[in-house]
């Protein structure tokens, strides 16, 4: 199955949008040399647009699809009330610079959601700047390193990151000027204690750990790790990518972080987008928040005026009760304020509003409880998976895990099998592959997060896969190396994708 | 309230197969004293509840749908056809992540390839990426890039006063532990001329943006020559809808083009999610942040898309990638691409038009006051630059009370432009708002 590119449906003449006539005089125009001469975009009907990109979602796999247990990327169902939510008019359709008294439901819901995040990790600061988890990831460094700076301590810049860490921690550190310094793991999946020692000094800003870890596991020396950080005077960075597993479970401030990035588009249910945009708020201490970047919301107690919902131009200690009553009534008024130390912005205006939206709605409706809920029940999904496919696939770390675990995709007595022929011939059984060769302490991973939103029957039905694609390794491992013949398209040549590099459509 | 299917008999199966009691069983690892602490929210709501909270507080906000918007200032507030909320609205997009499984993800894959060939082609320039966050980090990234393609050794960037305000800040904010000095925009006195003759033997690039965010689109013919003399590189911001009338980047021998692709079907939002696009010339490629779609063919020798240069990433090549970026702006980016295929070669050009004519009318109306002087001399597109009889925020509070939401206060970022005002008028804007503006503008002049 393949579609023609947008270029190739194309006509001249052709125009899928309908706009006005223009109903002001016109003006001269500028001078031909600041004018462009052609402009090579596709010529299309509305129909033959809307059947294209409805043919190319159909050869694309979602959430709405099937199982998709891609781990570390916690693909939990996205409810489709969210999606509303974020479109309703007056969020969707207000402009970041209106002046704050058009905006105070926006500048609201940001507070509630900071105050929200806070409530759930034990933090005392927020900014819901960050695009993502890896700009957060940059954010929490730059903010480690303004600390230090600070303090006068501008010589620690080495940042400590295990060897089982997303890539996206080196690669933030070395962006922010840091040099980074890999700690190895222990049999049991933990930071090796002895290499964290060895590696502690007057150089080291901070630590950045995964907890759980990639592998899925809960490191079992944790209380040890941030206390013998702190010691050395340094600071722990949490990679909250995983936060799925913890939800009113524990509190990472209380277990000894110190800066902290949440993914909306993982634990909080935003949809990933085929890519983004996620969200990466940043939660720190109340000895980090003054860097923290911004602006963020605060909430001010003010007046309003009963009759007219306007706020009053006075302050809530000249209010008296008794003179006034009737006319006026406290409320919070809300606006935007830069962090007085803060880093800077990390990008423009306030974060992506409109995500917000969605986590927020997912957090309301769910409440304490139900936040608990998901957690425990990712839990129970992945130990239930890990109780039977360890039986089948190789478990490197064999210990309770949390919300995810990694097998070893390699089948005994099939030496020719590996994780990826695993991986493709799950596409033919209408599942999504979990993340492969990743960590890299594990030899051939799969890395598998079923989340809590995944039923009994849709579990068993992945082992069954799972089970079936053993059998047919010893069997018929031809079937996996062929495999996928059921997708849309078979596998396809990478090497030469990068060889002979065409990123763009060019008219024949 | 959640989203979980298990009731309690198929619980109880799966705690029987793992082997525990209760689900509490699986976390004793986690510390005691800090374990199931208590955590204060407000109580669950039914989806009913929750919708009638919202709608709400999204009411008391003004938004740009009832209100006139004359705001721009790096977002803008343009048509989006209804086909493109329809498209992003198909789940099979919006509920997938990064397309690592390209046999399962053509649909992502090819429409970001479509993408990267519609950007190419709307700036000029030779490749593309799949997106970055917004058009402030993308310039961050440039800068890194530029700096990079020095290798290492050039330490300084020159950016112009006009360039975004918060972009200039965004770059500063990246760029805070690489030991760069970023130079040029210290006075809006510093113009072209003076901005190239900062650009020396150390510099790793010059930034310009264009139209500039005071709206003045510029002629560049010879800063690309001057800037490549010095071998350091041209980076040119610019308002993608601009670029249905002006020259692009690539014609003015940009090395690096990128901007805020907000403009391109994206809803304001209040600010995000909003994505920055980002074009480069082929030589640079592999030294480009972000993801890249490539073509290539399946084992049956079909077309089909993959991820590709991913040695450039952080998930393969780590400390020493391109770049930390991860997820991007994967659904503003198709977004974008719907948009552009919408509009076309004649829409595009139209919606371009439709604003420069638009605003062209608004400032000549507005000059006509007696209160307030518009410069209609430098030649600009969609905002121009309105001297106002007394502080913006103070008209601004008086065009609410006509329901137009007023200009940018350019005060707030040049000291020397205090009581000045950018406004921005749109295809949006009609003949009418157009008229009730000037009017409003009189009126409050007044007051």
């Amino acid at each position: 199955m393949t579609e023609p590119i947008i270029y190739e449906l194309s006509a001249p003449g052709r125009c899928a949008a309908h706009l006005p006539e223009l109903d002001v005089p016109a003006s001269e125009l500028p001078p031909a040399s600041l004018l462009r001469d052609d402009l090579d975009l596709p010529e299309v009907s509305e129909v033959d647009l809307v059947r294209h990109y409805v043919h190319l979602s159909r050869m694309n796999y979602g959430v709405d699809v099937g199982f998709y247990p891609l781990g570390s990327c916690t693909m939990k169902y996205n409810p489709k009330v969210n999606e509303d939510a974020a479109r309703l008019t007056g969020f969707a359709h207000t402009h970041p610079y209106q002046p704050e008294e058009t905006v105070q439901g926006n500048l609201q819901l940001m507070y509630e959601l900071q105050e929200f995040l806070k409530a759930l990790t034990g933090f005392d600061a927020v900014s819901l700047q960050p695009a993502a988890g890896a700009h957060g990831e940059l954010t929490g460094v730059l903010m480690i390193r303004a600390y230090h700076q600070a303090r006068g301590q501008g010589q620690r810049n080495q940042m400590l990151i295990p060897d089982s860490a997303h890539g996206t921690n080196p690669a933030s550190t070395v962006m922010a000027g840091y040099e980074m310094v890999e700690l190895k793991s222990d049999a049991r999946g933990n930071v090796d204690l002895d290499d964290l020692r060895a590696h502690l000094n007057d150089r080291v800003a901070g630590m950045m750990l995964t907890n759980p870890n990639t592998l899925g596991l809960f490191d079992e020396n944790l209380l040890t790790i941030t206390h013998l950080v702190h010691e050395a005077g340094g600071l722990m960075y949490g990679d909250g990518a995983n936060f799925n597993a913890l939800m009113g479970v524990a509190k990472p401030a209380e277990l000894g972080f110190d800066v902290m990035h949440l993914n909306l588009h993982k634990t909080f249910s935003t949809p990933h987008g085929g890519g983004g945009p996620g969200s990466g708020p940043v939660v720190a201490t109340a000895a980090l928040a003054d860097f923290l970047p911004g602006p963020i919301v605060v909430a001010e107690p003010c007046l309003f005026d009963l009759a007219t919902g306007q706020r009053l131009e006075r302050a809530v200690e000249d209010y008296d009760e008794d003179e006034e009553e009737g006319a006026c009534r406290r409320g919070l008024w809300y606006r935007l304020q830069m962090p007085r130390r803060s880093i800077g912005r990390v990008k423009a205006f306030y974060g992506h509003f409109g995500v917000m939206v969605r986590a927020y709605t997912y957090i309301r409706m769910l409440g304490a409880e139900g936040l608990k809920q998901s957690t425990l029940d990712a839990v129970l999904n992945a130990n239930y998976l890990m109780s039977i496919l360890k039986e089948i696939y190789p478990l490197p770390y064999d210990r309770t895990c949390m919300h995810e675990f990694v097998l070893e995709g390699v089948v005994k007595d099939a030496p020719g099998v590996r994780a990826l022929d695993i991986s493709k011939r799950l596409i033919d059984y209408g599942i999504h592959p979990p993340t492969n060769y990743f960590p890299l302490i594990v030899t051939e991973a799969l890395m598998i997060e079923p989340t809590e939103t995944e039923s009994k029957a849709t579990l068993d039905a992945f082992v069954e896969a799972m089970t079936r694609i053993a059998q047919e390794a010893r069997e018929n491992p031809q079937l996996l190396h062929d495999a996928p013949v059921n997708a849309p398209v078979g596998r396809l040549d990478e090497v030469r994708a990068a060889r002979n590099l065409v990123l763009r459509w060019k008219r024949e | 309230m959640t989203y979980v299917p298990h009731n309690a008999a198929e619980r109880r199966q799966m705690l029987d197969r793992i082997g525990v009691q209760s689900v509490e069983d699986l976390f004793s690892v986690v510390p005691e004293r800090y374990r199931f602490p208590e955590v204060i929210l407000p109580k669950p709501l039914s989806e009913l509840e929750i919708m009638a909270e919202l709608r709400e507080m999204s009411e008391s906000n003004m938004d740009t749908q009832h209100a006139a918007c004359f705001l721009g200032a790096g977002a803008y507030n343009h048509y989006i056809p209804s086909v493109v909320d329809h498209i992003l609205s198909r789940s099979e997009f919006y509920t997938a992540y990064t397309p690592y499984q390209p046999e399962v993800s053509q649909g992502t894959l090819q429409s970001i390839f479509e993408y990267q060939s519609m950007i190419c082609a709307l700036t000029k320039m030779d490749v593309c990426n799949a997106s970055h966050y917004d058009g402030a980090t993308a310039m961050a990234e440039a800068v890194i890039m530029a700096h990079s393609v020095a290798r290492g050794k050039r330490r300084k960037v020159v950016i112009a006063p006009t360039v975004h305000p918060e972009y200039r800040q965004t770059v500063r904010t990246y760029t805070q532990g690489m030991g760069l000095t970023v130079t040029g925009d210290e006075t809006l006195e510093n113009d072209l001329e003076a901005l190239v003759n900062l650009v020396d033997e150390d510099t790793a690039c010059l930034i310009v943006q264009n139209p500039d965010f005071l709206g003045r689109v510029h002629d560049l013919s010879g800063v690309a020559d001057a800037v490549h003399a010095k071998k350091a590189l041209l980076v040119i911001a610019c308002d993608p809808i601009s670029l249905g009338l002006y020259k692009a980047p690539g014609d003015w021998d940009a090395d690096i083009a990128l901007g805020e692709g907000q403009p391109l079907g994206s809803p304001l939002s209040f600010g995000g999610p909003y994505l920055g696009f980002f074009a480069c010339k082929e030589e640079y490629v592999r030294r480009m942040a972000g993801r890249l779609v490539g073509q290539t063919v399946d084992t049956q020798g079909r077309r089909g898309f993959v991820l590709t240069l991913a040695t450039r990433e952080q998930h393969i090549r780590r400390e020493r990638a391109t770049s930390n970026i991860c997820t991007n702006q994967g659904l503003n980016a198709l977004a974008a691409a719907v948009y552009l295929a919408a509009l076309g070669r004649c829409g595009l050009a139209r919606v371009a038009q439709l604003c420069y004519h638009k605003a062209h009318y608004a400032a000549q109306a507005i000059s006509v006051l007696d209160a307030y002087d518009v410069d209609l001399a430098t030649p600009f597109f969609k905002e121009f630059i309105v001297r106002c009889p007394k502080p913006v925020a103070e008209i601004n509070r008086g065009l609410l009370d006509y329901e137009i939401i007023g200009g940018y206060d350019l005060g707030q970022v040049y000291p020397e432009l205090e009581q000045h005002m950018l406004l921005c008028v749109t295809e949006m804007n009609s003949a009418a708002q157009i008229a009730d503006l000037v009017e409003a503008l009189e009126e409050v002049a007044h007051d």
